[in-house]
């Protein structure tokens, strides 16, 4: 079986499975436990609230059943980052309807912006959920032992994956001030790394963010956008996208153009889900679960 | 968003909690589709009509004259808009189906794209009226 088979097959067994990356660089399936001083996250991504076609007609029952699993979690979240495309249109009517539903989350709530939630302005998409420490939108903390940056690759007006000088200079400043031996985790709509560029599936000035990145010991980058689980390795840097709440969209070139790809009905449950994410002694495990039950 | 329970509150005696999910999720479902499906404006007319499909404005160069009023037309899977590059105008998010039209006013090349997928490109050259014959 090939590495990415292996991968893409242990991702979505869903029963406590989970893969994890050593120091050495190798995955190693494992039981995702709870362990003491541990810190654990859960990551869901891109519910377009609103959308209503074919490839899911009920993107608000999809997105509740996704926060039904996450609040009958043994062991609650620190925290639930909602990683962008929380809307379809950036309606404030979508963003009613969508905070209605993930207020119903048991764990705190981090939500950054897709492309979808700043259609236009950025004003809806702030209006719900602005916060007092993240002025432009990005921010960092400290949880755990770990250092967390949430960031906003869609800010700029004619670049779909695009941090911005200014927003790179605070990564650069705040990292600095990190010891190389903590655990750092990064959050992005748009994937930080050359993806899938054709799709416009890049960050097109991420380089300087992942240069800095590179002193670090055990770096976890986690972004949404493309619908699809995509797992890549960088040296000390692991990728990983997230399936959607909504619905799939074709791996990268398999298709004319991306989009939200139709599958059997009885299977669309199969491909959306949500991510778990535990960090212990400076390893990150991740654990993929589809909604399918 | 007005969350109207219309007659779909009837019928409710048992298992409250559950039936107030349920119908909770039915009226946020009712609702967007509501917003969904709420009638488009009827179309004025108009000298041109570019449609959107598969990522691709057509035709990709069009050219009208000042105060001439031209449709778009999103025939797509996916969601786009039509934005012009020196911002003069915007449709803002057009679902699949949408309808959005706008009259130019100044002469001139306009550039636009997709502001969800900036890849999508396309121009408008705008002339001067056309004299009064």
């Amino acid at each position: 079986m090939k590495r990415d088979d292996f991968l893409k097959h242990v991702a979505w067994t869903g029963s406590g499975i989970a893969w994890s990356l050593s120091s050495g660089g190798l995955f190693n399936a494992q039981k995702a436990l709870a362990a003491d001083g541990a810190i654990s996250f859960v990551q869901i991504s891109d519910s377009h609230i609103g959308f209503a076609r074919p490839e899911n007609m009920d993107v608000t029952g999809t997105l509740q059943k996704t926060i039904a699993a996450i609040n009958a979690m043994p062991v609650q979240p620190t925290f639930v980052v909602h990683t962008g495309d929380v809307t379809h249109l950036s309606k404030p009517t979508q963003f009613d309807t969508a905070k209605q539903i993930l207020g119903t989350l048991k764990a705190p709530l981090v939500v950054l912006p897709g492309e979808h939630d700043v259609i236009g302005t950025s004003a809806a998409f702030f209006d719900a959920f602005r916060r007092s420490d993240a002025p432009k939108g990005w921010f960092s903390w400290d949880q755990g032992g770990a250092h967390f940056l949430s960031l906003v690759n869609v800010f700029n007006f004619e670049i779909d994956g695009k941090l911005g000088t200014e927003q790179i200079d605070f990564v650069e400043k705040d990292l600095a001030a990190q010891k190389s031996s903590t655990p750092i985790v990064v959050f992005a709509h748009v994937p930080l790394y050359a993806l899938f560029p054709p799709w416009g599936w890049t960050t097109e000035d991420g380089s300087r963010v992942l240069a800095a990145l590179r002193r670090f010991n055990a770096v976890t980058v986690l972004n949404g956008h493309i619908h699809q689980i995509v797992q890549h390795t960088d040296g000390n840097i692991r990728f990983a996208t997230a399936a959607s709440t909504a619905y799939p969209q074709p791996a990268p070139g398999t298709a004319d153009k991306p989009g939200p790809l139709k599958v059997p009905d009885s299977k669309l449950l199969s491909v959306l889900g949500y991510r778990s994410v535990e960090i212990a002694r400076n390893t990150a495990t991740i654990a993929d679960h589809s909604l399918q039950t | 968003m007005a969350h109207q329970s219309g007659d779909g509150s009837s019928g409710i005696c048992t298992h409250m909690s559950r039936l107030f999910l349920a119908l909770q999720g039915a009226l946020l479902s009712a609702a967007l589709t509501a917003g969904a499906s709420a009638a488009a404006p009827p179309l004025l007319p108009s000298v041109a009509t570019v449609h959107i499909k598969d990522f691709k404005y057509h035709p990709p160069a069009l050219t009208v004259h000042v105060g001439e009023r031209v449709t778009f037309i999103n025939d797509d899977d996916e969601a786009h808009t039509v934005t012009a590059t020196d911002k003069s105008f915007d449709s803002e998010g057009l679902d699949t189906g949408g309808t959005w039209q706008h009259v130019f006013t100044k002469p001139g090349t306009y550039n636009y794209f997709c502001e969800l997928h900036p890849y999508m490109k396309a121009t408008i050259v705008v002339l001067p009226a056309a004299p009064a014959q």
